[in-house]
Protein backbone atom coordinates (compact mmCIF):
# COMPACT_ATOMS: atom_id res chain seq x y z
CA UNK A 1 0.00 0.00 0.00
CA UNK A 2 1.21 3.16 -0.85
CA UNK A 3 1.40 6.04 1.61
CA UNK A 4 1.71 9.69 2.06
CA UNK A 5 4.13 9.78 5.78
CA UNK A 6 3.99 12.95 8.06
CA UNK A 7 6.87 13.18 10.52
CA UNK A 8 6.71 16.45 13.20
CA UNK A 9 8.09 17.00 17.15
CA UNK A 10 6.00 19.71 16.48
CA UNK A 11 1.95 18.82 16.83
CA UNK A 12 1.09 22.58 15.29
CA UNK A 13 2.81 21.63 11.85
CA UNK A 14 2.22 17.68 12.56
CA UNK A 15 -1.62 19.22 11.62
CA UNK A 16 -0.55 21.48 8.92
CA UNK A 17 1.43 18.65 7.23
CA UNK A 18 -1.22 16.08 7.82
CA UNK A 19 -3.81 18.27 5.80
CA UNK A 20 -1.86 18.48 2.85
CA UNK A 21 -0.66 14.78 3.20
CA UNK A 22 -4.40 13.99 3.44
CA UNK A 23 -4.97 15.86 0.21
CA UNK A 24 -2.29 14.39 -1.76
CA UNK A 25 -3.26 10.90 -0.64
CA UNK A 26 -6.96 11.29 -1.37
CA UNK A 27 -6.11 12.13 -5.23
CA UNK A 28 -4.13 8.97 -5.63
CA UNK A 29 -6.44 6.76 -3.40
CA UNK A 30 -3.61 6.37 -0.92
CA UNK A 31 -3.14 6.34 3.09
CA UNK A 32 -1.94 9.07 5.28
CA UNK A 33 0.25 8.10 8.04
CA UNK A 34 1.82 9.71 11.11
CA UNK A 35 4.78 8.93 12.92
CA UNK A 36 6.16 10.12 16.27
CA UNK A 37 9.62 9.50 17.37
CA UNK A 38 9.78 10.13 21.22
CA UNK A 39 8.10 10.42 24.52
CA UNK A 40 6.76 14.58 23.88
CA UNK A 41 5.01 13.55 20.59
CA UNK A 42 3.39 10.07 21.68
CA UNK A 43 1.11 12.50 24.30
CA UNK A 44 -0.77 14.18 21.04
CA UNK A 45 0.08 11.28 18.51
CA UNK A 46 -3.69 9.63 19.29
CA UNK A 47 -5.32 12.93 18.59
CA UNK A 48 -4.10 13.01 14.71
CA UNK A 49 -6.49 10.76 13.40
CA UNK A 50 -9.29 13.55 13.70
CA UNK A 51 -6.90 15.50 11.88
CA UNK A 52 -7.01 13.83 8.82
CA UNK A 53 -4.61 10.59 9.61
CA UNK A 54 -5.68 7.21 8.58
CA UNK A 55 -2.91 5.68 11.07
CA UNK A 56 -0.60 6.50 13.60
CA UNK A 57 2.56 4.97 14.60
CA UNK A 58 3.47 5.83 17.92
CA UNK A 59 7.48 4.38 18.31
CA UNK A 60 10.33 4.77 21.27
CA UNK A 61 8.22 6.42 23.84
CA UNK A 62 11.25 5.81 25.75
CA UNK A 63 13.49 8.54 24.54
CA UNK A 64 12.76 11.68 25.87
CA UNK A 65 15.10 13.54 23.50
CA UNK A 66 15.54 11.59 20.18
CA UNK A 67 18.61 11.97 18.29
CA UNK A 68 18.53 12.51 14.36
CA UNK A 69 20.46 8.97 14.34
CA UNK A 70 17.18 7.58 16.16
CA UNK A 71 14.73 9.15 14.78
CA UNK A 72 15.99 8.51 10.86
CA UNK A 73 16.66 4.98 11.43
CA UNK A 74 13.19 4.73 13.27
CA UNK A 75 11.90 6.19 10.11
CA UNK A 76 13.49 4.66 7.20
CA UNK A 77 12.76 0.87 8.67
CA UNK A 78 8.85 1.81 9.59
CA UNK A 79 8.71 3.61 6.37
CA UNK A 80 10.65 0.65 4.18
CA UNK A 81 7.83 -2.17 5.65
CA UNK A 82 4.78 -0.03 5.15
CA UNK A 83 5.54 1.04 1.81
CA UNK A 84 5.45 4.99 2.10
CA UNK A 85 6.24 7.24 -0.74
CA UNK A 86 6.11 10.49 -0.25
CA UNK A 87 7.45 11.72 3.58
CA UNK A 88 7.02 15.18 4.96
CA UNK A 89 8.43 16.45 8.18
CA UNK A 90 8.23 19.25 9.77
CA UNK A 91 11.01 22.30 9.13
CA UNK A 92 11.75 21.99 12.21
CA UNK A 93 15.81 21.87 13.23
CA UNK A 94 14.66 18.35 14.47
CA UNK A 95 12.57 17.76 11.37
CA UNK A 96 15.68 19.47 9.14
CA UNK A 97 18.94 17.59 10.79
CA UNK A 98 16.74 14.52 10.23
CA UNK A 99 15.40 14.36 7.12
CA UNK A 100 18.51 14.48 4.90
CA UNK A 101 19.34 11.47 7.36
CA UNK A 102 16.45 9.60 6.30
CA UNK A 103 16.79 10.45 2.76
CA UNK A 104 20.36 9.71 2.63
CA UNK A 105 19.62 6.22 4.54
CA UNK A 106 16.50 5.40 1.98
CA UNK A 107 18.18 6.22 -0.93
CA UNK A 108 15.72 8.74 -1.74
CA UNK A 109 15.30 12.83 -3.53
CA UNK A 110 14.64 15.22 -1.20
CA UNK A 111 13.79 18.99 -1.04
CA UNK A 112 13.90 21.69 1.77
CA UNK A 113 11.65 24.06 2.69
CA UNK A 114 8.62 23.45 0.04
CA UNK A 115 6.10 26.04 -0.48
CA UNK A 116 3.52 23.89 -2.61
CA UNK A 117 3.75 20.46 -3.11
CA UNK A 118 1.45 18.33 -5.85
CA UNK A 119 1.86 15.86 -8.73
CA UNK A 120 1.82 16.44 -11.60
CA UNK A 121 0.68 13.29 -13.64
CA UNK A 122 2.96 10.95 -11.47
CA UNK A 123 5.77 13.24 -10.82
CA UNK A 124 5.77 14.42 -7.43
CA UNK A 125 6.52 18.33 -7.94
CA UNK A 126 7.44 20.89 -5.22
CA UNK A 127 8.27 24.83 -5.29
CA UNK A 128 10.48 26.13 -2.77
CA UNK A 129 12.46 29.80 -2.24
CA UNK A 130 15.99 29.77 -3.84
CA UNK A 131 19.11 32.49 -3.72
CA UNK A 132 17.82 34.63 -0.84
CA UNK A 133 14.17 35.07 -2.13
CA UNK A 134 15.38 36.23 -5.57
CA UNK A 135 13.75 33.49 -7.44
CA UNK A 136 11.60 30.54 -7.08
CA UNK A 137 13.00 27.01 -7.66
CA UNK A 138 10.41 23.90 -9.33
CA UNK A 139 12.05 20.86 -8.59
CA UNK A 140 10.53 17.42 -10.01
CA UNK A 141 10.59 14.21 -8.54
CA UNK A 142 12.05 11.69 -11.22
CA UNK A 143 11.75 8.80 -8.86
CA UNK A 144 9.50 7.64 -5.28
CA UNK A 145 10.51 7.70 -2.62
CA UNK A 146 10.59 11.34 -1.54
CA UNK A 147 11.47 13.04 1.51
CA UNK A 148 10.29 17.12 1.94
CA UNK A 149 10.60 19.41 4.99
CA UNK A 150 8.18 21.72 5.00
CA UNK A 151 8.06 25.47 7.12
CA UNK A 152 5.31 26.34 9.70
CA UNK A 153 1.73 27.60 8.52
CA UNK A 154 2.80 27.05 5.10
CA UNK A 155 -0.33 24.50 4.76
CA UNK A 156 -3.90 25.13 7.05
CA UNK A 157 -4.58 22.50 9.40
CA UNK A 158 -8.21 20.32 8.21
CA UNK A 159 -10.93 21.17 11.22
CA UNK A 160 -10.94 17.90 13.63
CA UNK A 161 -13.59 16.02 12.38
CA UNK A 162 -14.40 13.96 15.85
CA UNK A 163 -16.44 11.09 13.54
CA UNK A 164 -13.16 10.44 11.18
CA UNK A 165 -11.64 6.90 11.87
CA UNK A 166 -7.94 5.47 11.74
CA UNK A 167 -6.06 2.90 14.33
CA UNK A 168 -3.47 4.36 16.25
CA UNK A 169 -0.84 1.84 17.00
CA UNK A 170 2.14 1.80 19.43
CA UNK A 171 5.47 -0.04 17.37
CA UNK A 172 8.83 -1.17 19.19
CA UNK A 173 11.47 0.15 16.21
CA UNK A 174 15.23 -0.38 17.77
CA UNK A 175 16.61 3.15 17.31
CA UNK A 176 20.69 1.33 16.49
CA UNK A 177 23.20 2.20 18.16
CA UNK A 178 24.57 5.73 17.94
CA UNK A 179 28.02 6.70 19.48
CA UNK A 180 26.68 10.14 19.80
CA UNK A 181 24.81 11.54 23.51
CA UNK A 182 22.76 14.29 24.40
CA UNK A 183 24.11 15.49 27.52
CA UNK A 184 21.82 18.47 28.12
CA UNK A 185 18.79 20.08 26.97
CA UNK A 186 17.42 23.68 28.12
CA UNK A 187 15.41 25.78 26.80
CA UNK A 188 16.91 28.56 24.49
CA UNK A 189 16.31 32.07 26.02
CA UNK A 190 13.11 33.73 25.21
CA UNK A 191 11.32 36.68 25.47
CA UNK A 192 8.13 35.61 23.82
CA UNK A 193 7.69 37.70 21.08
CA UNK A 194 5.81 36.45 18.46
CA UNK A 195 7.01 38.41 15.79
CA UNK A 196 5.57 35.10 12.82
CA UNK A 197 2.31 36.39 14.14
CA UNK A 198 2.87 40.35 14.62
CA UNK A 199 0.99 43.01 12.49
CA UNK A 200 3.36 45.47 12.88
CA UNK A 201 6.75 44.92 13.48
CA UNK A 202 9.37 47.72 14.75
CA UNK A 203 12.66 46.31 14.11
CA UNK A 204 16.15 47.03 14.73
CA UNK A 205 19.75 46.80 13.89
CA UNK A 206 23.61 47.69 13.79
CA UNK A 207 22.80 51.31 13.43
CA UNK A 208 22.03 51.70 17.52
CA UNK A 209 25.18 51.99 19.59
CA UNK A 210 24.28 50.69 22.59
CA UNK A 211 21.09 48.23 24.23
CA UNK A 212 19.79 50.87 26.67
CA UNK A 213 19.03 52.61 22.72
CA UNK A 214 16.45 49.80 22.42
CA UNK A 215 14.16 51.45 24.04
CA UNK A 216 13.83 53.97 21.24
CA UNK A 217 12.49 51.03 19.44
CA UNK A 218 9.88 49.93 22.59
CA UNK A 219 8.10 53.28 22.22
CA UNK A 220 7.88 53.42 18.65
CA UNK A 221 6.19 49.94 18.54
CA UNK A 222 4.22 51.27 21.68
CA UNK A 223 3.15 53.75 19.40
CA UNK A 224 2.36 52.03 16.87
CA UNK A 225 0.03 49.78 18.99
CA UNK A 226 2.20 47.22 17.60
CA UNK A 227 4.40 46.19 20.83
CA UNK A 228 6.26 43.51 18.84
CA UNK A 229 9.92 44.43 18.32
CA UNK A 230 12.26 42.44 15.80
CA UNK A 231 16.00 42.61 15.19
CA UNK A 232 18.60 41.95 12.61
CA UNK A 233 21.10 39.10 13.06
CA UNK A 234 23.92 40.88 14.87
CA UNK A 235 21.31 41.95 17.44
CA UNK A 236 20.35 38.80 18.91
CA UNK A 237 23.14 36.69 17.12
CA UNK A 238 26.57 38.11 18.07
CA UNK A 239 25.40 41.60 20.35
CA UNK A 240 22.58 39.55 22.35
CA UNK A 241 20.92 42.77 23.00
CA UNK A 242 18.01 40.61 22.55
CA UNK A 243 17.01 36.68 22.42
CA UNK A 244 16.61 35.40 19.08
CA UNK A 245 13.16 35.03 18.79
CA UNK A 246 12.89 39.20 17.80
CA UNK A 247 15.86 37.77 14.99
CA UNK A 248 14.39 38.31 11.33
CA UNK A 249 16.57 37.00 8.40
CA UNK A 250 16.96 33.87 6.63
CA UNK A 251 18.44 31.97 9.53
CA UNK A 252 15.63 33.79 11.58
CA UNK A 253 11.94 34.31 11.50
CA UNK A 254 10.26 34.71 8.30
CA UNK A 255 7.51 37.56 9.11
CA UNK A 256 4.92 39.27 6.64
CA UNK A 257 2.86 42.09 8.96
CA UNK A 258 0.85 44.90 7.42
CA UNK A 259 3.74 47.26 8.46
CA UNK A 260 7.69 46.48 8.58
CA UNK A 261 9.80 49.61 10.67
CA UNK A 262 13.75 48.87 10.18
CA UNK A 263 15.56 51.31 11.67
CA UNK A 264 19.44 50.91 11.50
CA UNK A 265 19.31 47.92 9.69
CA UNK A 266 21.03 48.24 6.56
CA UNK A 267 18.81 45.78 4.84
CA UNK A 268 21.86 42.72 3.58
CA UNK A 269 19.79 40.22 1.78
CA UNK A 270 19.75 38.02 4.46
CA UNK A 271 17.32 40.03 6.72
CA UNK A 272 15.45 41.30 3.62
CA UNK A 273 14.43 37.51 3.23
CA UNK A 274 13.10 37.37 6.45
CA UNK A 275 10.73 40.10 5.38
CA UNK A 276 10.10 40.91 1.70
CA UNK A 277 6.35 39.52 2.53
CA UNK A 278 5.66 43.18 4.54
CA UNK A 279 2.71 45.13 3.69
CA UNK A 280 4.29 48.20 3.79
CA UNK A 281 8.16 48.26 4.60
CA UNK A 282 9.61 52.02 6.00
CA UNK A 283 13.51 52.33 6.48
CA UNK A 284 15.44 54.61 8.63
CA UNK A 285 18.86 54.72 8.36
CA UNK A 286 21.77 57.60 8.00
CA UNK A 287 23.96 56.12 5.00
CA UNK A 288 21.57 57.16 2.05
CA UNK A 289 23.41 54.44 0.00
CA UNK A 290 21.94 51.23 2.76
CA UNK A 291 20.58 48.33 0.46
CA UNK A 292 17.23 48.66 2.88
CA UNK A 293 15.81 51.83 1.04
CA UNK A 294 15.48 49.44 -2.44
CA UNK A 295 13.31 47.55 -0.29
CA UNK A 296 11.20 49.91 1.28
CA UNK A 297 8.07 52.03 0.25
CA UNK A 298 9.48 54.69 2.50
CA UNK A 299 12.59 56.20 3.80
CA UNK A 300 14.30 58.86 5.84
CA UNK A 301 17.85 59.22 5.78
CA UNK A 302 19.08 60.46 9.03
CA UNK A 303 20.56 59.61 12.16
CA UNK A 304 18.08 57.11 13.72
CA UNK A 305 18.44 59.07 17.39
CA UNK A 306 17.10 62.34 16.11
CA UNK A 307 14.68 60.67 13.63
CA UNK A 308 13.33 58.00 15.95
CA UNK A 309 11.81 60.48 18.68
CA UNK A 310 10.09 62.95 16.47
CA UNK A 311 8.65 60.08 14.23
CA UNK A 312 7.40 58.61 17.61
CA UNK A 313 5.85 62.35 18.41
CA UNK A 314 4.48 62.40 14.99
CA UNK A 315 2.46 58.90 15.10
CA UNK A 316 1.14 59.83 18.40
CA UNK A 317 -0.43 62.86 17.38
CA UNK A 318 -2.21 60.54 14.20
CA UNK A 319 -3.24 57.78 16.65
CA UNK B 1 43.32 14.90 14.01
CA UNK B 2 42.16 14.78 10.43
CA UNK B 3 39.43 17.11 9.19
CA UNK B 4 37.70 17.29 6.02
CA UNK B 5 35.79 20.55 5.27
CA UNK B 6 33.25 20.54 2.49
CA UNK B 7 33.19 23.96 1.12
CA UNK B 8 30.96 25.08 -1.84
CA UNK B 9 31.40 28.06 -4.25
CA UNK B 10 28.48 29.74 -5.03
CA UNK B 11 27.48 32.58 -6.63
CA UNK B 12 26.98 36.16 -4.70
CA UNK B 13 23.63 36.44 -3.79
CA UNK B 14 23.23 39.62 -3.08
CA UNK B 15 24.16 40.59 -6.77
CA UNK B 16 21.33 38.63 -8.34
CA UNK B 17 19.27 40.50 -9.94
CA UNK B 18 15.63 39.49 -11.81
CA UNK B 19 15.36 39.69 -15.74
CA UNK B 20 12.32 41.69 -15.22
CA UNK B 21 10.89 40.43 -18.92
CA UNK B 22 11.75 36.63 -18.64
CA UNK B 23 11.09 36.88 -15.00
CA UNK B 24 14.38 34.51 -14.80
CA UNK B 25 16.98 35.09 -11.95
CA UNK B 26 20.19 36.23 -13.82
CA UNK B 27 23.09 33.73 -12.91
CA UNK B 28 25.63 34.49 -15.02
CA UNK B 29 28.29 37.01 -14.71
CA UNK B 30 27.40 37.14 -11.33
CA UNK B 31 30.70 36.93 -8.66
CA UNK B 32 31.11 34.00 -6.97
CA UNK B 33 32.44 33.30 -3.09
CA UNK B 34 33.09 30.34 -0.71
CA UNK B 35 29.91 30.30 0.83
CA UNK B 36 29.86 32.32 3.79
CA UNK B 37 29.46 29.45 6.53
CA UNK B 38 31.48 27.14 5.00
CA UNK B 39 34.19 29.71 5.61
CA UNK B 40 33.21 29.52 9.50
CA UNK B 41 33.43 25.54 9.02
CA UNK B 42 37.45 26.04 7.67
CA UNK B 43 38.21 28.27 11.01
CA UNK B 44 36.59 26.35 13.28
CA UNK B 45 38.80 23.53 11.62
CA UNK B 46 42.03 25.61 12.02
CA UNK B 47 41.33 26.17 15.27
CA UNK B 48 40.71 22.95 15.94
CA UNK B 49 43.85 21.64 14.24
CA UNK B 50 46.06 24.62 16.41
CA UNK B 51 44.95 22.83 19.48
CA UNK B 52 45.33 19.14 18.29
CA UNK B 53 47.56 19.00 15.78
CA UNK B 54 46.74 16.90 12.53
CA UNK B 55 45.60 18.05 8.80
CA UNK B 56 42.75 19.91 7.09
CA UNK B 57 41.63 19.00 3.62
CA UNK B 58 39.22 21.01 1.84
CA UNK B 59 36.49 19.57 -0.68
CA UNK B 60 34.76 21.44 -3.29
CA UNK B 61 32.52 20.06 -5.83
CA UNK B 62 32.56 22.53 -8.64
CA UNK B 63 34.04 23.69 -12.12
CA UNK B 64 37.37 24.68 -12.40
CA UNK B 65 37.56 27.90 -11.30
CA UNK B 66 36.87 26.96 -8.31
CA UNK B 67 40.32 26.59 -7.18
CA UNK B 68 41.13 30.02 -7.17
CA UNK B 69 38.17 30.15 -4.32
CA UNK B 70 40.06 26.95 -2.51
CA UNK B 71 43.01 28.52 -2.71
CA UNK B 72 41.66 31.43 -0.04
CA UNK B 73 40.99 28.70 2.03
CA UNK B 74 43.88 27.45 1.65
CA UNK B 75 45.63 30.76 2.49
CA UNK B 76 43.31 30.76 5.95
CA UNK B 77 45.27 27.37 7.19
CA UNK B 78 43.67 24.14 5.15
CA UNK B 79 46.41 21.99 3.96
CA UNK B 80 44.90 21.04 1.04
CA UNK B 81 42.24 20.85 -1.26
CA UNK B 82 40.08 18.00 -3.18
CA UNK B 83 38.54 19.55 -6.21
CA UNK B 84 35.57 16.88 -7.50
CA UNK B 85 34.02 18.06 -11.31
CA UNK B 86 30.27 18.51 -11.09
CA UNK B 87 28.20 15.53 -12.36
CA UNK B 88 26.13 16.47 -15.27
CA UNK B 89 22.86 16.98 -13.57
CA UNK B 90 23.04 17.62 -9.73
CA UNK B 91 21.03 16.97 -6.60
CA UNK B 92 21.76 16.77 -3.05
CA UNK B 93 21.68 12.85 -3.19
CA UNK B 94 24.41 13.34 -6.00
CA UNK B 95 26.19 15.75 -4.37
CA UNK B 96 26.40 14.21 -0.79
CA UNK B 97 27.30 11.03 -2.11
CA UNK B 98 30.60 12.20 -3.86
CA UNK B 99 31.90 13.80 -0.53
CA UNK B 100 31.01 11.08 1.43
CA UNK B 101 32.69 9.10 -0.79
CA UNK B 102 36.22 11.59 -1.51
CA UNK B 103 35.98 11.18 2.26
CA UNK B 104 36.01 7.48 2.28
CA UNK B 105 38.78 7.49 -0.14
CA UNK B 106 41.06 9.93 2.48
CA UNK B 107 40.77 7.54 4.88
CA UNK B 108 41.32 8.31 8.46
CA UNK B 109 39.13 11.41 8.72
CA UNK B 110 38.18 11.47 12.12
CA UNK B 111 35.99 14.53 11.94
CA UNK B 112 33.91 16.09 8.60
CA UNK B 113 32.81 19.86 9.15
CA UNK B 114 30.28 21.65 7.05
CA UNK B 115 28.52 24.44 7.17
CA UNK B 116 24.77 24.39 8.12
CA UNK B 117 23.59 25.56 4.91
CA UNK B 118 25.32 27.09 2.00
CA UNK B 119 23.58 30.65 1.08
CA UNK B 120 22.51 30.11 -2.19
CA UNK B 121 20.04 26.87 -1.68
CA UNK B 122 20.08 27.18 2.15
CA UNK B 123 18.95 23.44 2.12
CA UNK B 124 21.03 22.45 4.83
CA UNK B 125 20.86 18.74 3.00
CA UNK B 126 24.53 18.20 2.50
CA UNK B 127 26.02 17.48 6.42
CA UNK B 128 23.10 15.12 7.87
CA UNK B 129 23.35 13.25 4.30
CA UNK B 130 27.02 12.78 4.19
CA UNK B 131 26.99 11.48 7.74
CA UNK B 132 23.70 9.30 6.85
CA UNK B 133 25.32 7.40 4.23
CA UNK B 134 28.84 7.10 6.26
CA UNK B 135 26.67 6.57 8.99
CA UNK B 136 28.69 8.78 11.62
CA UNK B 137 27.07 10.64 14.52
CA UNK B 138 25.72 13.98 13.39
CA UNK B 139 26.24 17.37 15.68
CA UNK B 140 24.63 19.61 13.67
CA UNK B 141 23.96 23.40 14.06
CA UNK B 142 27.02 23.70 16.14
CA UNK B 143 27.75 27.13 17.31
CA UNK B 144 30.53 26.05 20.19
CA UNK B 145 32.68 23.12 19.66
CA UNK B 146 35.41 21.87 22.26
CA UNK B 147 37.26 18.89 20.93
CA UNK B 148 39.90 16.43 22.93
CA UNK B 149 41.72 13.83 21.70
CA UNK B 150 39.09 10.94 21.59
CA UNK B 151 35.76 12.80 21.81
CA UNK B 152 34.31 16.33 20.94
CA UNK B 153 31.25 17.97 22.19
CA UNK B 154 29.00 20.48 20.61
CA UNK B 155 26.37 23.20 21.66
CA UNK B 156 23.93 23.27 19.08
CA UNK B 157 21.23 26.08 18.14
CA UNK B 158 18.32 23.84 17.91
CA UNK B 159 15.95 26.45 17.83
CA UNK B 160 13.56 26.06 21.18
CA UNK B 161 16.29 24.95 22.73
CA UNK B 162 19.77 24.73 23.25
CA UNK B 163 21.57 21.04 23.04
CA UNK B 164 25.00 19.95 24.06
CA UNK B 165 26.20 16.56 22.56
CA UNK B 166 28.79 14.42 22.30
CA UNK B 167 30.38 11.88 20.13
CA UNK B 168 33.30 10.07 19.71
CA UNK B 169 35.37 9.61 16.00
CA UNK B 170 34.85 9.59 13.90
CA UNK B 171 31.84 12.34 13.27
CA UNK B 172 30.40 14.98 11.30
CA UNK B 173 29.93 18.72 12.23
CA UNK B 174 27.64 21.51 10.75
CA UNK B 175 28.13 24.82 12.07
CA UNK B 176 26.69 28.22 12.28
CA UNK B 177 27.64 31.49 11.19
CA UNK B 178 28.06 32.73 14.83
CA UNK B 179 30.44 30.21 16.07
CA UNK B 180 33.74 32.04 14.95
CA UNK B 181 34.72 35.13 13.03
CA UNK B 182 36.49 33.67 9.65
CA UNK B 183 40.11 34.93 10.06
CA UNK B 184 41.84 36.76 6.94
CA UNK B 185 44.95 34.97 5.76
CA UNK B 186 48.29 37.69 5.74
CA UNK B 187 49.86 38.11 3.07
CA UNK B 188 52.52 35.64 3.29
CA UNK B 189 50.07 33.29 3.84
CA UNK B 190 48.06 33.79 0.74
CA UNK B 191 51.49 33.47 -0.84
CA UNK B 192 52.08 30.46 0.85
CA UNK B 193 48.80 28.69 -0.26
CA UNK B 194 50.65 28.58 -4.01
CA UNK B 195 52.14 25.93 -3.26
CA UNK B 196 49.73 24.16 -1.14
CA UNK B 197 48.08 20.79 -3.75
CA UNK B 198 44.38 21.05 -4.88
CA UNK B 199 44.09 17.01 -6.28
CA UNK B 200 41.73 16.55 -8.72
CA UNK B 201 39.21 13.30 -8.36
CA UNK B 202 37.12 11.94 -11.08
CA UNK B 203 33.92 10.45 -10.38
CA UNK B 204 35.19 7.02 -11.45
CA UNK B 205 38.54 7.53 -8.71
CA UNK B 206 35.48 7.89 -5.86
CA UNK B 207 34.19 4.32 -7.26
CA UNK B 208 30.45 5.96 -8.72
CA UNK B 209 29.61 4.90 -12.16
CA UNK B 210 25.53 5.57 -11.68
CA UNK B 211 25.06 9.28 -11.84
CA UNK B 212 21.65 9.76 -11.97
CA UNK B 213 19.91 12.37 -9.66
CA UNK B 214 16.91 11.91 -7.87
CA UNK B 215 15.26 15.13 -8.16
CA UNK B 216 15.63 17.61 -11.01
CA UNK B 217 14.95 21.40 -11.16
CA UNK B 218 12.96 21.98 -13.81
CA UNK B 219 12.01 25.67 -13.68
CA UNK B 220 13.27 29.23 -11.87
CA UNK B 221 11.16 31.63 -11.71
CA UNK B 222 12.22 35.17 -10.57
CA UNK B 223 10.60 37.23 -7.48
CA UNK B 224 10.70 40.55 -7.89
CA UNK B 225 9.42 42.89 -5.23
CA UNK B 226 8.11 46.00 -6.00
CA UNK B 227 8.01 49.23 -3.29
CA UNK B 228 7.26 52.63 -4.03
CA UNK B 229 11.24 53.52 -2.88
CA UNK B 230 10.00 57.15 -1.75
CA UNK B 231 12.54 58.50 0.27
CA UNK B 232 13.04 61.72 2.50
CA UNK B 233 15.70 63.31 3.33
CA UNK B 234 17.21 66.46 4.63
CA UNK B 235 14.45 68.33 6.71
CA UNK B 236 13.75 65.86 9.32
CA UNK B 237 10.96 67.32 11.04
CA UNK B 238 9.00 67.65 7.43
CA UNK B 239 10.02 64.17 6.60
CA UNK B 240 8.73 62.24 9.78
CA UNK B 241 5.04 64.51 9.18
CA UNK B 242 5.23 63.50 5.81
CA UNK B 243 6.08 59.49 6.62
CA UNK B 244 3.45 59.54 9.14
CA UNK B 245 0.73 60.98 7.14
CA UNK B 246 1.86 58.54 4.27
CA UNK B 247 0.94 55.48 6.77
CA UNK B 248 -2.22 56.89 7.71
CA UNK B 249 -3.34 56.97 4.49
CA UNK B 250 -2.20 53.79 3.79
CA UNK B 251 -4.36 52.84 6.76
CA UNK B 252 -1.52 50.89 8.80
CA UNK B 253 -1.66 53.65 11.86
CA UNK B 254 -4.27 53.15 14.64
CA UNK B 255 -5.28 49.17 13.18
Amino acid sequence: MKMVMVYSDNEKTAKELLAKARGLADERKEKTVLITVGSGPAVWAKDMVKFGADRVIVTAKELENPKAEEAAQIISTVAEEEGEKVIMVSSTKTGKETAPRLAAKMGAGSASDVTKLWFEGDDLTAERVVYSGNAIAVVRFIQLPAVVTVPGKVFDPLAPDEGRTGEVVERDVPPGEHRSRVLSVEAMRSEGANVEDAEIIVSCGRGFKSSDDLKLINELAEALKGNTVGCSRPIAADLKWLSEDHWIGLSGHKVKPKLYVACGISGQIQHVAGMRDSGIIVAINKDPEAPIFKSADYGIVGDLYTVLPKFISAVKERM
Amino acid sequence: MNIAVCAKTVVDVSEIKVNKSTNKPVLEGIPKKISDIDRNAVEEAIRLKEKLGGKISVITIGTPDSKEKMKELLAMGADEGVLIPPPEKNDYHLTSLLLAKAVEKMGNVDLVMCGEASIDMFSGQIGPRIAGILDWPQLTYAFKVEAEADKVKATRNMGDSMVVSESTYPALITVTKEINEPRLPSLMQILGSASKPIHEWGHADLGISDLSPKVETVELKGITMERKNVVFKDDIDEAVSELANRLAKDGVLGG
